[in-house]
């Protein structure tokens, strides 16, 4: 097994904005001598931020599939749907791929990133991370999807926009796409919050 | 970079030092928490604001489906439903809904519940809207204060809400005829409110009918008012010819009623309250007649026949009701063997107004004892009243019971002892009548027509050869009289002429005559004057005339 050099153990740090390594100093608070951006040997506060966020995130994904998304008003009757009685009401229609997509992308990824997020903090907190490479891997998975998530939303704003016939149809916005945005962003932002470096510090301690 | 890592340049910048920050608080603990406050706050306030929970129950849920009918009032969404099923005993259909919390106040004991849908009735047509938007459940909000969470819903919708201004009122009737609920009340002709509600008295003997006078018409409903049924058509046959009296054609078809002020006006101050009891009359004649508080009945035994008589028939003083049949019986007596016809008959005294004039004119009123209005029928009955049947109308040979007086019949009084009290009836003028027609035909059937009839055949046929006879007599006449007539005439007419000839004045005779009598008049005046000398001077007949002496 090679060796793992970190940098820190060396004294060297990398700016995270221009990509610059540089040397570490001894004061407390660093700046990159190239962009001024603030430098630090981790990303400061990186857990606990990442761990708020993601309770936020999880906390928000109760009403998000709870309330409706959407409301319709038609000259023959007013509807409201929440994420997964669209989801039913497609299968019921037979477009089964659509609510498969729809399944997936707003109920499924927006799930499994909050286990994951949850997943990897927890694994931090223990002081005992499994497999660093594995959950680096989920991790990355986790941040690709991400962006997925918002079909739903789209959808939505999609929807919104074409439909305003008034007085024969119209569709407004429930709370339930607002705290289904409220999930995407915040688990986006967890994941952005993470410093996956954390992952590997153990392996190099150990 | 290739280079292995073992190598690093010495040559590295160092990181600046950067003036120290102070100590962050973990400020985005913060997040989650407003997440979790803002969460419980909107499910905190979507709880309150979600308002009471309410069972309605229908005999089925057409048109109904959970989380898409709405509760609405005056159209306005004041809850949804949320939930259908069966109830228990299977009977009914058990609504539940939601309702907002600002509609909470609606629900209490007497709030209606009615499923609305497309309806076609006599009266039109409701509802067309639900035909694309699809039935909703209504509400008309009661005025109770006590809350309730369970109702039951109506299967027509009602036809008076409860913020319909106006009164109602209870009326009492035989039969419903034929209303309806929604039927029209009509007052002078004007549609002024409806039948709310019907129901059939315990005991089945008659109907309690609700109504609804909106305003301002319920204003003119007072004590003295009277109601009665318009429905359809009033066809009404009896004495006094045939009656036909509608409303509007609406209420042909489905019924209604009618009110107004009665015919006592004295009663008729302010209007009646709320619910106030009213009765409901059969027609308007009927509703219109005077109430009669005072009624005495009594009994009359008519020797002819009853037929014509009906129950109702007036009982008839000169032309003005003064009571009515009461009933028709038979009565009869076993021991004689004979049946009597008893008519019972109400009258009402208080139409005969009792009273005496003082000496200066001014009316007493009578006292209306018993004994007193007694006093008046014996004295009716001694001046002659007596009670018979008369015909009303030829056409319909409808009879009413006339009372009247009459000159030469039997005294007779008023036999008080038995019940009711026996008035004394003379047979109608139409049975005599009767009676003496009949006799006449007797007589006419023992006239020997067939007899008279021959006889006159043979008589008509002898004066036909008379007449032939003078024909052919006649027409001799004609042939040898007529000339001979003709030259008489001739004649005559030249013995005529002659006679005018000798009468015209320049005709010989005529001069001859006129010098004659000149003559004549000379010795008629010379006679004269002999006959006065010789009555001046009678002597001179023997002595002759003085200036002659002898």
């Amino acid at each position: 097994m090679t060796t793992v050099v970190m940098g820190r153990r060396v004294g060297l740090l990398v700016c995270a904005h221009c990509r610059n390594t540089v040397r570490a100093g001894i004061a407390a608070t660093l700046r990159c001598p190239r962009c001024g951006a603030a430098i630090h040997v981790r990303k400061p506060g990186s857990i606990a931020m990442t761990s708020a966020l993601v309770v936020s995130a999880a906390l928000l994904y109760v009403p998000a599939n709870l309330l409706p998304v959407m409301y319709e008003h038609t000259m023959f009757y007013d509807d409201s749907d929440t994420i997964m009685s669209g989801v039913v009401s497609l299968v019921h229609e037979g477009s089964w791929p659509l609510a498969l997509l729809v399944f997936v992308a707003s109920i499924v990824v927006p799930l499994l990133k909050l286990l994951a997020m949850a997943a990897l903090l927890v694994s931090l907190l223990r002081k005992s991370p499994g497999n660093p490479l594995q959950l680096c891997k989920l991790f990355r998975l986790v941040e690709f999807i991400g962006r997925w998530s918002m079909i739903d939303v789209y959808a939505i704003s999609l929807l919104l926009a074409l439909v305003q016939v008034r007085s024969y149809a119209f569709i407004h916005v429930g709370l339930g796409a607002i705290a289904f945005c409220g999930v995407v962003v915040l688990t986006m932002l967890a994941a952005q919050a993470f410093d996956e470096r954390l992952l590997w510090d153990h392996q190099a301690d150990g | 970079m290739a280079e292995p890592p073992s190598a690093v340049p010495d040559d590295l910048p160092e990181a600046l030092a950067d003036r120290p920050r102070r100590k962050r608080l973990p400020l985005v603990w913060i997040l989650p928490a407003l997440v979790f406050i803002v969460g419980a706050f909107v499910v905190i306030q979507q709880k309150l604001a979600q308002g009471p929970q309410i069972d309605i129950s229908f005999t089925d849920a057409e048109g109904l489906e959970a989380n898409k009918t709405k509760i609405r009032y005056k159209d306005v969404d004041i809850g949804d439903v949320t939930d259908i099923h069966v109830a228990k005993d299977r009977k009914k259909v058990i609504v539940t809904a939601r309702i907002h919390r600002d509609a909470r106040d609606y629900l209490v004991s007497d709030t209606r519940f009615w499923v609305v849908r497309p309806r076609i009735t006599g009266g039109g047509v409701s509802g067309l809207g639900t035909l694309v938007s699809g039935s909703y459940i209504s509400v008309d909000v009661g005025r109770s204060e006590i809350k309730r969470e369970a109702f039951d819903g109506l299967e027509i919708p009602p036809i008076v809400t409860s913020d319909l201004p106006g009164r109602e009122f209870i009326l009492h009737a035989e039969d419903i005829g034929s209303l309806g609920v929604g039927s029209t009340v009509f007052y002078r002709h004007i549609a002024a409110g409806q039948v709310v509600a019907y129901s059939l008295d315990p005991g089945g003997a008659s109907v309690t009918i609700k109504i609804f006078v909106n305003e301002p018409y319920d204003a003119f409903v007072t004590a003295a008012t009277r109601f009665w049924q318009a429905s359809g058509i009033d066809m009404s046959l009896d004495s006094d010819g045939v009656k036909l009296r509608t409303e509007s054609l609406s209420s042909i078809l489905e019924g209604g009623i009618a009110f107004q002020s009665g015919p006592s006006m004295a009663a008729a101050a302010g209007s009646a309250p709320k619910d106030a009891d009213f009765t409901l009359f059969t027609d308007h004649e009927r509703a219109m007649r005077q109430t009669d508080t005072e009624v005495r009945t009594f009994l009359l035994y008519f020797g002819g026949s009853l037929r014509g008589l009906s129950v109702g028939a007036p009982v008839d003083l000169r032309g003005i009701t003064i009571g009515e049949v009461k009933s028709l019986s038979v009565e009869y007596e076993r021991k004689t063997g004979t049946l009597s016809f008893p008519v019972e008959v109400d009258i009402f005294p208080q139409r005969i107004r009792g009273h005496s004039r003082r000496a200066d004119h001014s009316i007493v009123p009578d006292d209306t004892s018993e004994n007193a209005s007694r006093e008046l029928v014996d004295s009716l009955v001694a001046h002659g009243m007596r009670a018979e049947i008369k015909t009303g109308n030829l056409l319909t040979g409808q009879k009413y019971v006339a009372m009247d007086f009459h000159n030469e019949v039997p005294p007779d009084h008023v036999f008080w002892d038995a019940h009711p009290a026996v008035f004394p009836t003379t047979s109608g003028a139409l049975d005599e009548i009767q009676d003496s027609i009949g006799s006449i035909a007797k007589k006419l059937d023992k006239v020997p027509f067939d007899k008279i009839t021959a006889r006159l055949l043979t008589t008509l046929a002898t004066l036909e050869d008379t007449l032939k006879n003078a024909d052919s007599l006649l027409r001799q006449v004609d042939a040898s009289l007529a000339p001979e007539v003709t030259a008489t005439l001739q004649e005559a007419r030249g013995a005529m002429k002659n006679a005018r000839e000798v009468l015209a004045e320049d005709a010989p005779l005529q001069t001859d005559l006129n010098a004659t009598l000149l003559e004549l008049s000379r010795a008629a005046k010379s006679v004269t004057a002999l006959v006065d000398y010789l009555e001046r001077h009678p002597e001179s007949l023997l002595r002759g005339k003085p200036g002659d002496t002898p």
